[in-house]
């Protein structure tokens, strides 16, 4: 295959990425986006195993690696469960961090890859595979963090050094240092120290960065770690000088970026001070911002009281939060959605954009328990008809929910945009406790006259309802 | 503060709840029932009850034994004997001379109509709560609220009465003996006692209007199976503290012309409108009752304020060019034992309010914004009127936008579309540092970068473009996807595996293919996992 047309196919793989991307804005034709992915991926990969720069002596190994790294995937693809995607997602940005860093040392070693350049474009080439590794090394640490944190390897607490900020300033100085001392080498193994001490480095600040955020800002680092596995992506193909990579790079960082926006403006927080981590170093200490506690009384209610509620509502919604997933209780609560539909109960599904652990977190699991998506609402499309709804129902959200956000100022949660559920005629909150939310910040939901509280485990409280609901 | 120190070192000991029997004229309520004597001796209190204080309302002495109250022959001993006195009425000027000295009441006062009475229990020192003061926009204070309540017994008596004096069925009903049509009601004012009469009405199967000078009841008065009658006249009027207040000249004809309309069409008119501290509108004149059908009935619930209707004869019953007019002033005590029931429970929420230790002793907490409104006479000192109240949680119109910036703030999130453009100035700054970075990479990069970075950056945007229109309950699959494609990585390992070599250079092979074959297995992980797992979520997609 000659230059040309391995380009042609590039340029083609780089159409059909782009209309994979373009075919998710709606459920219907995601599918097929999907699908243009895996041929442009296909086409992609060809063109290059027969394109001009692999010859045949490199046929055994590729197909040997690929063969591995398929089985590997597709067993994981498989197996893994639904409410396990964040971790998995997680997981395989840090495979993406990793391969980059892999290739951009691969590529500094080989004399061959800029064996005709000089001068400036030396010195640009050697600036791209530094910035190559070190995206590449942060996206794989900071994403083996998230892992651990999703999957509850590590605790979620933000984990807080004291003047953590000098620190990443420090590390930051430093890499700039040894780029200095990096461009300046004269040999490849001149190259190496520094190269090798800015990843160390890179390592430790992506460990350090996704360890102070804590479990309820996690769908904004996932969203992050997206975008920067997409700009590794990018920085290798400058490294490379191959367009389809700095495309595709460009796409998925563009990608990750604007989620990581959504996902901030959900939370009404600003990205820097997520990413500079820890909740309440910029709000104060809750206990001393919520000066005005909320006081009065709970009123508790008892699973076959809650069913009564549900069959004689007319407008049921249900706000689905992080407590569903770790309960497993998605498919509990498609049944009952199903017998209230049955019933002529209109039951919607409220979603905050920072419900669970990552972007449409929530979506996914009601889409796995069979829920039809088109009662599946977002906090926009349906945040005002809770006062025309008879039922809300909180299960295992608290912060998402939470009246202070539009009622007090001083709240570290002030202007996050929220569920209004206290609107609602009757409010239920599933909880396990009355333990405040990932926030700290105690709700005055659970003390409004319209709020009964269901205490329990989200999925056995719900098995109850369900029970009660078929008698 | 040394003197409140004293007191509560004085008052070791539980203190004693007085429950006096009313002394009103017409008065059948007592201020507390036997159920709630029980949860207040759980609080810690003492309870004495005058012999014959539930008498009224069908409650007797045994009773109160039973529920552990003390029960107390004479009213003066009663009074003396007692920390705090609950009851339903504000006292009588020989009430007042019977308490204590420094003791604590809780009843109605209405001290804005009872300034004297202000006087007379200030000279007692005593601190007073009037739970008629109750600020009642306050969410958590709305299990204390006795107005409500009571407001509610009354707006369904209302209905018995009208019922009583009506001489027809309420509900449509076609018999063997013929059609009978429903009765039509009107119900002016859709305050909480407003409310009850509809919703009593509508249950008894009658053709339900209503009407109120706040727009945003309209809701209300549609969920309890009413219809909301509109003034064709625009103003507001909603005033502070949730209730109604006095509207415009244009308004009031416009509101005539409506009730007049009413008047000719409908059987019954219950009339609850009240503006606090004014005699009530004359919504009502001779000339609409005139124009009733023979055997209507109007219900005045104004009636101890001067009634909303002309004809109305306060605590009177009369029958005016063929129309009845009720005038009851006693409509809560026409249902002593369920007003009673739900003012003593309204008592008790307070008395939890006071005694959060539950140990019979009560601090009224001036800095809790409830207890601050419903005291009106603290040790003596008159605290009357508090201090303005919040501005309604809810507020319908422009005016009270200010007091809630932080919701106003950042409503976009969702999509693309919404957010504000950018002012000009960031516009031009941006682009100028813009300019600086471009002018900057094209002095001294050279062509080929170039051309790799025109691209990057329109890729960029065309990401930027495509991602925005991303529903939102993909992107979990948007995630999973561009993770897949970003495996593209693979061409960079798989280009370094075994190029084609050219003469006279050499490179360290085995190194170099073993970063490369570790890095094409990470991304065919990938490549792989992120399609399969996608594929498998969007299938569960569905309608």
């Amino acid at each position: 295959m000659s230059e040309s047309l391995a380009t042609v196919s590039y340029l083609g793989a780089t159409i059909l990425f782009i209309l994979c991307l373009g075919g998710l804005s709606n459920p219907e034709t995601s599918r097929r986006g999907n699908l243009y992915g895996i041929v442009g991926m296909t086409i992609a990969v060809l063109a290059t195993v027969f394109g001009p720069h692999v010859s045949s002596t490199g046929y055994a190994w590729i197909i040997a690696a690929m063969v591995v790294g398929a089985s590997i995937g597709v067993y994981a693809a498989r197996t893994v469960q639904m409410t396990q995607m964040p971790e998995l997602v997680a997981l395989m940005h840090s495979m993406v961090g990793l391969a980059a860093m892999l290739v951009g040392f691969a590529n500094y070693i080989d004399p061959a890859a800029s064996a005709q350049m000089s001068g400036v474009e030396k010195t640009i080439h050697e600036v791209e595979i530094y910035l190559g590794i070190l995206i590449g090394a942060v996206t794989f640490s900071g994403s083996v963090i998230a892992f651990g944190k999703l999957s509850g390897k590590i605790s979620g607490n933000p984990l807080l050094l004291p003047a953590r900020h000098w620190i990443n300033l420090a590390g930051l100085l430093i890499v700039i240092y040894f780029g200095r001392e990096f461009l300046n080498a004269h040999s490849i193994s001149d190259g190496m120290t520094p190269l090798v001490v800015m990843t160390v480095i890179a390592l430790l600040f992506g460990i350090h960065m996704v360890m102070a955020i804590g479990g309820a800002d996690m769908p904004v680092v996932v969203s992050m770690l997206n975008s920067y596995s997409g700009w590794a992506a990018a920085a290798t193909g400058f490294m490379l000088s191959n367009d389809l990579l700095i495309v595709t790079g460009a796409l998925v960082g563009s990608s990750g970026a604007i989620l990581s926006y959504i996902m901030c403006a959900a939370m009404n927080r600003h990205f820097i001070s997520v990413i500079a981590g820890g909740f309440g170093t910029t709000g104060g200490t809750p206990a001393a911002a919520g000066g005005a506690q909320p006081a009065g009384e709970v009123v508790p209610i008892i699973a076959s009281d809650t069913a009564e509620l549900l069959r004689d509502a007319k407008n049921v919604i249900i706000v689905p939060g992080y407590g569903m997933a770790v309960a497993q209780a998605q498919h509990t609560v498609y049944e009952i959605t199903r017998l209230l539909r049955e019933k002529g109960v209109n039951v919607r599904f409220g979603i905050h954009p920072v419900a669970g652990r990552m972007p449409g977190h929530m979506n996914v699991l009601l889409a796995e328990a069979k829920v039809p998506y088109d009662i599946v609402q977002e906090m926009d499309e349906l945040n005002d008809d809770f006062p025309q709804t008879d039922v809300a129902m909180i299960i295992g959200a608290n912060d998402i929910v939470n009246p202070a956000a539009q009622d007090d100022p001083s709240s570290p949660i002030a202007g996050m945009p929220v569920l209004e559920v206290w609107k609602a005629k009757t409010s239920i909150v599933m909880k396990r406790s009355m333990a405040s939310g990932y926030a700290g910040v105690d709700n005055p939901l659970f003390y409004k006259d319209n709020n009964r509280m269901l205490f329990g485990d989200a999925k056995k409280m719900l098995d109850e309802v369900l029970v009660a609901l078929k008698s | 503060m040394m003197q409140r120190q004293e007191t509560v070192m004085e008052s070791h000991m539980p203190l004693t709840i007085g429950v006096p029997r009313e002394t009103a004229a017409g008065e059948k309520r007592v201020a507390t029932v036997p159920e709630v004597v029980e949860k207040l001796i759980k609080l810690g209190f003492g309870v004495a009850v005058e012999s014959g204080a539930g008498d009224a309302a069908n409650i007797s002495d045994d009773a109160y034994r039973a529920a552990g109250a003390e029960i107390v022959a004479d009213a003066a001993r009663l009074w003396s004997s007692s920390d705090i006195i609950f009851k339903v009425r504000g006292p009588s000027a020989a009430e007042v001379g019977l308490m204590r000295e420094g003791s604590t009441l809780v009843s109605f006062i209405w001290p804005a109509q009872n300034p004297e009475l202000l006087q007379q229990l200030a000279a007692r020192k005593a601190t007073v709560l009037a739970i008629d003061s109750l600020p009642r926009t306050l969410s958590r204070a709305q299990k204390m609220d006795a107005l409500t309540s009571q407001a509610g017994v009354a707006g369904y008596r209302a209905v018995i009465e009208a019922a009583n004096a009506f001489g027809r069925f309420f509900n449509g009903q076609i018999t063997a003996a013929g059609k009978v049509p429903p009765a039509k009601v009107f119900i002016a004012g859709a305050g909480v006692a407003g409310l009850a009469a509809i919703g009593t009405a509508a249950n008894l199967g009658a053709i339900v209007r209503a009407n109120d000078t706040r727009a945003e009841v309209a809701d209300q008065v549609a969920s309890l199976g009413g219809e909301f009658v509109k003034v064709d006249y625009e103003e507001e009027g909603s005033g502070g503290g949730g209730y109604a207040k006095v509207m415009s000249e244009g308004f009031q004809k416009a509101q005539r012309d409506m009730y007049a309309k009413q008047a000719r069409e409908v059987d019954i008119i219950i009339t609850t409108a009240l503006i606090p501290g004014k005699p009530a509108p004359r919504l009502i004149t001779a000339e609409m009752v005139r124009s009733m059908k023979a055997g209507s009935v109007i219900v005045d619930m104004a009636a101890e304020q001067g009634g909303n209707c002309e004809l109305t004869e306060p605590g009177q019953a009369v029958v005016k060019h063929g129309v009845t007019i009720i005038g009851y002033t006693d409509l809560v005590s026409r249902l002593a034992r369920q007003s009673s029931t739900l003012y003593s429970t309204n008592l008790f929420r307070l008395a939890e309010e006071l005694c959060k230790t539950k140990d019979g002793i009560i601090d009224v907490n001036m800095e809790d914004e409830a207890i601050r409104g419903l005291t009106v006479i603290k040790e003596g000192n008159v605290t009357w009127p508090p201090p303005a109240p919040k501005p309604s949680a809810a507020p319908a119109a422009a005016p009270a936008a200010a007091a809630k910036p932080v919701v106003a703030a950042k409503k976009s999130g969702g999509h693309g579309k919404g957010s504000a453009p950018a002012s000009a100035t960031a516009v031009g700054l941006l682009f100028a540092a813009g300019a600086l970075i471009f002018w900057f990479i094209g002095a001294g990069a050279p062509p080929a970068f170039l051309g790799h970075f025109t691209v990057f950056v329109l890729a960029c945007f065309v990401g930027y473009m495509v991602v925005w229109n991303v529903t939102p309950a993909l992107h979990t699959p948007l995630m999973s996807v561009t993770n897949a494609i970003s495996s593209i990585i693979a061409i960079g390992a798989l280009v370094q595996i075994a190029p084609p070599l050219e003469a006279g250079l050499s490179r360290p092979d085995d190194w170099i293919r073993w970063l490369a074959v570790g890095a094409i297995i990470l991304a065919t992980i990938n490549m792989f996992g992120g399609f399969a797992v996608t594929q498998r979520m969007l299938a569960m997609f569905r309608k």
